[in-house]
């Protein structure tokens, strides 16, 4: 928390309030013991599934993501990851909001291509107006590009989220100055999605002023996830607390923390 | 008639409804949704729902994602 006399300090999505800025995928893990460890551990109150084909006749007591995340706690934020193209895309969501009861908080992301998961923004775009058109509130994944952060927020999507670096790749933040101008243009929330490798990353996220920062095989692929989990919330919450407290200014050369007066000798 | 469930060419009843089709691949107790060559089926109507031949099916779930 900032200080006592400020409010608390919440991130407000989809008119619904979460005092946890890190949002976390449950891919990757070894089993859904584990995946249940490690969000418990990250704080996370926003968690990612991915919608695929049941498995049929197989067995009929096999546990399913959906039943380690109960409702009343998370936000569950099916994406539309494997997508290539608007029509799987939409239809994805389509499905998604009726496997989930009619919520309709997506996290919309159209690939481009498999070696860097980019994002196709024309595609992005076409999607994210269907999608709004259609009810949905639409978090989106996009690249760090300023001027296609703006035209999301002018079709109506919910939240911004560019990548830091591509999905999966831990490569951390690689243009912080585009992340900026992207945070400093927006009205909507901005949350670095795909490309954090470790909690410094996370912080440095958060003090460009970013909302929030989604992620997952930062978490997953660690070595020990669960405690990778803890490192994550609190980088987000130091970074957090490093940008709403204004960092001091940057200066070429020294500036002595001790008086220089009181000396009892001659400098 | 043979439909298409999931990609699976699969053999059922004439006319069998979808919610009959749930039953028989024993996922009546399970959280899914439910596409009918491309368009989504509610499963408010499911026992109205039937199938004709060479109907692509997609019954889903959630996983693991990130």
């Amino acid at each position: 928390m900032p200080t006592e006399t400020t409010a608390p300090d919440r991130l407000t999505l989809a008119g619904r309030e979460y005092s946890s800025r890190l949002l976390v995928g449950t891919g990757k893990y070894k089993d859904m013991a584990e995946t249940a460890r490690a969000i418990e551990a990250s704080g996370a109150e926003i968690v990612t599934v991915a919608v695929r084909r049941t498995n049929l006749g197989q067995t009929p007591g096999e546990p399913n993501i959906l039943d380690i995340l109960p409702p009343e706690r998370y936000t569950i934020l099916p994406n539309t990851a494997g997508c290539y193209d608007v029509e799987t895309a939409v239809r994805t969501c389509r499905l998604a909001r009726e496997l989930l009861d009619g919520h309709n908080l997506v996290k919309l992301e159209v690939l481009g291509d498999e070696k860097t998961l980019f994002p196709d923004v024309i595609a992005t775009l076409k999607a994210a107006e269907e999608l709004v058109k259609d009810g949905f509130q639409v978090m989106v994944y996009t690249n760090d590009d300023p001027i296609v952060a703006r035209q999301l927020e002018e079709i109506g999507c919910i939240a911004v989220m560019p990548l830091a670096a591509p999905i999966g790749s831990g490569l951390g933040i690689r243009n912080p100055l585009n992340i900026r101008t992207i945070v400093e243009n927006a009205h909507v929330p901005i949350l670095v999605d795909a490309g954090v490798g470790t909690a410094s990353d996370a912080a440095v996220a958060m003090e460009l002023g970013c909302d929030g920062v989604l992620m997952n095989t930062a978490i997953a692929a660690a070595r020990d996830p669960i405690l990778m989990a803890s490192a994550m919330r609190k980088g987000i919450e130091a970074g957090r607390e490093a940008y709403l407290a204004g960092r001091m200014a940057p200066k070429r050369f020294a500036s002595a923390s001790s008086p220089m007066e009181g000396l009892f000798f001659q400098p | 008639m043979q439909i298409i469930v999931n990609g699976a060419a699969t053999e059922v009843d004439d006319a069998i409804t979808m919610a009959e089709l749930i039953e028989q691949l024993q996922l009546g107790n399970r959280r899914l949704a439910v596409e009918v060559n491309a368009e989504l089926v509610p499963r408010s109507r499911f026992p109205e729902r039937r199938l004709a031949p060479h109907d692509q099916v997609e019954i889903i779930h959630a996983v693991g994602g990130g």
